[in-house]
């Protein structure tokens, strides 16, 4: 511990600052490369404060009430005494899918209607342009239209609307509801009709999907917890669920942290690559600095003192890198609410968090020493003889190098605790660390084999420019594996970004794409199938798949009641899969999205021997702990049924047409209250919505999803959620370039020195040009190829273990970077070498020599 | 009245791994000092100078025999604890200066001061800079003076921690000879008024013959007077 009591006295930190003072500029370039890293935590750590602290404020505003009781039936009589018996004040919403069409404008797209009757919402306030329109609307009707669809068509305040068999105005433009947010208003656009309204546009037929919500604001003091709980044998025997403003919150907090989670990880790599720079700069900074500390021993200075002077001066860099990180990071987290806005449900204010400040300065300032510690523990070893010329290097001390080890240790260790407060499980954050060790490892494998590679083989044929720029890569003082470290993470980090991006959507164009159906119409009454069936094929367009559908109600599993369940202390069944309403429908052979996994499909039903057999979806089955030969009983609109479970299927649930969870045999529901699905392929944007604008026009209780729609809005969702994850990457780009530049700064002088001998000798601008080129741009080709293999391997494992979802080759963007990353690494290498190809040579060797 | 030897070199060999065998840079050489002697090491480059040099100042360890400086056996000390003898009873002076160049003309002066831990170090600095006759350049780094200038500072860091044993690397091997005739001068009279030992490396002949004593080396080896 003697470092230490150095370290504590004044005299170390004066000769540090002494002994920094011709390189204190080029140390804060060098100390710039963890700014970036530092910035990105303390905005992301900042934005999560910011977010966490507005969803504890806004609370009730998430949710517009103090408490939601919702089911999937329209509230009946038992319903509203239990309501009532709440007391509070109340509001009701009734939601579901539907068309919209603008006459006007020729525009229809699904939407999602919202009925509503009373004061909702109770807390925060619908925003709408004119302002006024969210409390006239109550009083004069109209509909209020999410403001994105209404710029989407065109549409304006006052034009006309039409929902169902309702037509009405448009009487403002929806922007904000409480709780809600922009991404899910972007997938299902919201509408918002008085509850007299809706039921003039006729919308809820039989079997319609519909979901009903009651609103409650209870008095001051009384806790939605303490209501719910003795009601909830009821609201389970009812079928109804609840959400309470707390749990809201709580839900809320922990995406919240989630997303902020997954933006810190990724900041972290800047973080990180940024160690690697301060760690090349203290390198370079300790090799210059070996005569001093041999002077300094050969006046009386202990090893201890040598190595605490330039341990403070790694202190002090790392220190002002983070106060800088810390401030720009302030500034940054302004940034972050416009980027990832439309995630967000709440306003999140901009608030300075001193104990948030505090913690990302000081893993700034953790990380800069760790990473400073390995090459300034070299000092220790300096030997005094250097002073007398009698010594080049260092003290050959054999032995384990024990505190190098400790050092590797605390790096090692420090990544993998940051690691694991981000995320959510402890072994993936085991999982990041090892990845990001493995994608530094085989960059820097790469960059050793290309260095012994060119050492044996650089090409005697190829012009001298060339030779000697690729012999560079290996020479003394090279910079190779730093320079594919900076370049190939940051382009691997990046690229990973996009190519998952592009895994994803790709994905649902190849299911949608070719021959396969892209166009569904649900909601299709009984009578109206034939009609609908001749207006698809009017309109060219081929019947791709139909199905009848029958919703029903898990009555009973194995003969114990749901309620029973539902009730029960030791349940294992989600309560989702008790309560929710199935929709099956029957046919005599599995459609081709599915296949058996077990048991026999019955392609008919013999009458004589119940119960029906029926064949359920695995995943559903295991949700149910259900088996082979396990009865079923469901509660069919209110007739008995029960069914014994024959078989199950694997359902590939990506394919665009009507999948369920379970399928009867013919002879059981064709009595049954059933609505039809009909699929079918439109070719065009045009086709689909002439196709649309007929069926809303004549069938107006008919909704219709357009895949095309559905993958454009997702692609702007995903562009949206790559924004700001590539927001955080590009710290990583950044750092990288950082990163090179300093590290081409270092090997300046002997660059410079070179190009002025090489200028004395004869050589052209262009041909020192030549010589920069090869050796920057084989470097920057290198790192892209690197880091593309990297990119994909990661992109892939994402799509395979994260998505589960087969992969999908993108070649643009690895093509992009192969052209892009050596362009972008040449022009930084052209740059910090400026002085090489500019500087008289006479000159140059005076100076450097 | 004969004095107790300061420096004492007992049979002093140093050797380095060289392939598969051992190179002998220094073998065998004796000799001891006492307090205000001065002695001149010479000897063709490669000889061992440098090597004996650094055994007696304690900067590297000898392969056998032993060094006894002020009394106390180097051998004994570990690394820490010769650093420490260094700090109170050595002073270097080298052939490159090696001034500290981000330290101005003082600051230099001042740190063998401040290594020990003195509380006031400017003054005496100052007085020692002034004796070199630089004491309006006190505040000038390194790369503001010239070789001789740069040299005299090397000498007022040397003598400011009255050290008992001066060891000079070949001292006016990078100055002009007129430059080098005044360091020499400036050298032997702060010796002679601080009563401290020189034990000088050098290939300057007329600054070999102004030494009380001259050692002569070649292949590693001390030459007895005459060889």
């Amino acid at each position: 511990m003697s470092w230490l009591r150095a370290l504590l006295r004044r005299w170390t930190w004066q000769m540090a600052w002494r002994e920094s003072r011709t390189r204190r500029a080029r140390l804060m370039l060098f100390g710039s490369s963890i700014v970036l890293g530092i910035a990105a935590l303390i905005a992301i750590g900042a934005f999560r404060d910011g977010l966490l602290n507005a969803v504890e404020e806004q609370a009730k505003s998430l949710l517009g009430a103090d408490l939601v009781i919702a089911g999937r039936s329209r509230f009946g009589e038992e319903e509203d005494r239990l309501l009532n018996a709440i007391g509070g004040r109340q509001s009701r919403e009734t939601d579901l899918s539907s068309m919209i069409l603008f006459p006007t404008r020729a525009g229809t797209r699904l939407v999602q209607v919202r009925g509503i009757e009373g004061d909702f919402p109770f807390y925060g306030a619908l925003e709408t342009d004119p302002p006024e329109a969210a409390a006239t609307w109550r009083l004069s009707g109209g509909a209020l239209v999410e403001e994105t669809l209404l710029a989407q068509y065109g549409a304006q305040v006052g034009d006309p609307v039409k929902i169902g068999t309702l037509t009405t105005q448009v009487v403002g433009r929806l922007k904000r509801v409480p709780g809600d947010t922009l991404a899910f208003a972007t997938l299902a656009p919201r509408v918002y009709l008085r509850s007299a309204d809706l039921e003039k546009a006729t919308l809820q037929q039989k079997g319609s999907l519909a979901r009903h919500k009651c609103y409650i604001q209870l008095p001051v003091g009384v806790s939605a917890e303490q209501v719910v709980k003795p009601i909830q044998k009821d609201l389970d025997r009812l079928r109804l669920g609840h959400t309470t403003a707390e749990k809201r919150q709580e839900d809320l907090g922990n995406s919240m942290e989630r997303l902020s989670d997954f933006l810190s990880l990724v900041g972290f790599v800047a973080l990180f690559l940024g160690g690697v720079g301060i760690a090349n700069a203290i390198h370079t900074h300790v090799k210059e600095k070996l005569s001093h500390v041999a002077v300094l021993r050969c006046l009386g200075a202990t090893e201890a003192e040598t190595f605490s002077i330039y341990l403070a001066q790694a202190i002090t860099l790392g220190a002002v890198a983070s106060l800088a990180g810390t401030l720009l990071g302030v500034a940054v987290q302004f940034a972050l609410p416009h980027i990832l806005g439309d995630f967000l449900p709440v306003k999140v204010g901009f608030k300075i968090q001193p104990a948030g400040l505090a913690q990302g300065f000081g893993i700034g300032l953790a990380f800069s020493i760790l990473f400073a510690l390995l090459p300034l523990l070299g000092i220790r070893k300096a030997s005094p003889l250097i002073a007398l010329r009698i010594s080049t290097g260092v003290n050959a001390k054999g032995g384990i190098p024990w505190p190098e080890i400790v050092a590797g240790i605390l790096v090692a260790g420090a990544s993998v605790v940051f690691a694991m407060q981000h995320t959510e499980r402890k072994a993936h954050g085991l999982y990041f660390v090892g990845g990001l060790a493995a994608s530094f490892l085989l960059l820097w494998a790469t960059s050793r084999a290309l260095m012994f590679g060119l050492r044996k083989v650089v090409p005697a044929g190829l012009p001298y420019p060339w030779r000697q720029g690729l012999s560079n890569l290996y020479r003394p003082n090279n910079r190779t594996v730093l320079l594919m470290l900076s370049v190939g993470l940051g382009t691997f980090v990046l690229l990973t970004v996009h190519l998952t991006q592009n895994v994803l959507i790709k994905e649902l164009v190849k299911e949608g794409g070719t021959n396969r159906p892209n166009t569904v119409l649900f909601d299709i009454q009984p009578d109206q199938r034939e009609a609908v069936v001749k207006a698809v094929s009017d309109q060219g367009l081929r019947i791709m798949d139909q199905a009848p559908i029958v919703t029903m109600r898990l009555a009973k599993i194995g003969g114990k009641s749901v309620e029973d369940i539902l009730t029960s202390t030791n349940r294992q069944i989600a309560k989702w899969a008790l309560r929710r309403e199935y929709r099956c429908t029957w046919r005599e052979t599995l459609a081709n999205s599915e296949s058996l996994v077990s048991g026999v499909w019955h392609p008919a039903f013999d009458a004589a021997r119940e119960p029906a057999p029926v064949s359920v979806e695995e995943g559903i089955a295991r949700d149910l702990g259900l088996k082979i030969g396990d009865e079923l009983a469901f509660d069919l609109q209110g007739i008995p049924l029960t069914t014994r479970v024959a078989s199950l299927r694997k359902v590939d649930w990506r394919r665009v047409q009507p999948n369920f969870f379970v399928v009867f045999p013919p002879g059981v529901l064709e009595s049954a209250p059933a609505f039809h699905v009909v699929v079918t392929r439109s070719d065009s944007s045009g086709q689909s919505a002439t196709l649309q604008r007929s069926i809303v026009e004549r069938f107006p209780n008919i909704s219709v999803i357009d895949l095309s729609l559905v993958l454009s809005t997702l692609d702007t969702l995903l562009g949206k959620i790559s924004l700001g994850i590539q927001f955080m990457a590009f710290f990583t780009v950044a750092t990288g370039v950082l990163v090179l530049a300093g590290a081409v700064l270092v090997s300046r002088k002997q660059r410079v020195r070179e190009g002025a001998l090489l200028r004395t000798l004869g050589a052209s601008r262009a041909q020192i040009r030549t010589i920069l080129a090869a050796e920057y741009g084989s470097l920057g080709l290198m790192a892209a190829l690197v880091a593309t293999v990297l990119a994909v391997g990661a992109s892939w494992g994402l799509a395979h273990f994260v998505f589960k979802t087969a992969y999908v080759w993108s070649p643009a963007p690895l093509v992009a970077a192969w052209l892009g990353v050596p362009v972008i690494t040449l022009i930084t290498g052209w740059w910090s070498s400026r002085s090489v190809v500019d500087a008289p040579p006479l000159e140059t060797l005076r100076e450097e020599g | 009245m004969q004095l107790s030897p300061l420096l004492n070199v007992e049979r002093l060999t140093k050797c380095y791994p060289a392939g598969t065998g051992q190179l002998t840079v220094l073998a065998d050489v004796s000799f001891a000092l006492s307090p205000g002697d001065t002695c001149a090491i010479i000897g063709p480059s490669g000889s061992g100078k440098t090597t004996l040099l650094g055994l007696c100042a304690g900067l590297d360890q000898p392969t056998s025999g032993r060094v006894l400086l002020d009394g106390v056996d180097l051998g004994g000390l570990d690394e820490e604890q010769r650093a420490r003898l260094r700090s109170e009873k050595v002073g270097f002076i080298f052939q490159s200066f090696h001034l500290l160049p981000t330290l101005t003309a003082i600051e230099n002066v001042m740190v063998p001061l401040e290594l020990r831990g003195v509380a006031r170090p400017r003054p005496p600095a100052e007085e020692l800079l002034r004796r070199v006759g630089l004491a309006d350049r006190q505040d000038h780094y390194p790369s503001q003076l010239s070789g001789g200038e740069q040299q005299r500072v090397a000498i007022a860091r040397a003598f400011v921690n009255q050290p008992k044993v001066l060891f000079a690397d070949e001292p006016t091997g990078n100055l002009d000879q007129e430059t080098a005739s005044k360091v020499i001068q400036m050298l032997f009279d702060l010796n002679a008024s601080a009563n401290t030992a020189l034990v000088l490396v050098t290939h300057d002949p007329e600054l070999a013959r102004r030494a009380g004593r001259v050692i002569r080396l070649r292949g590693g080896r001390r030459l007895e007077d005459g060889e």
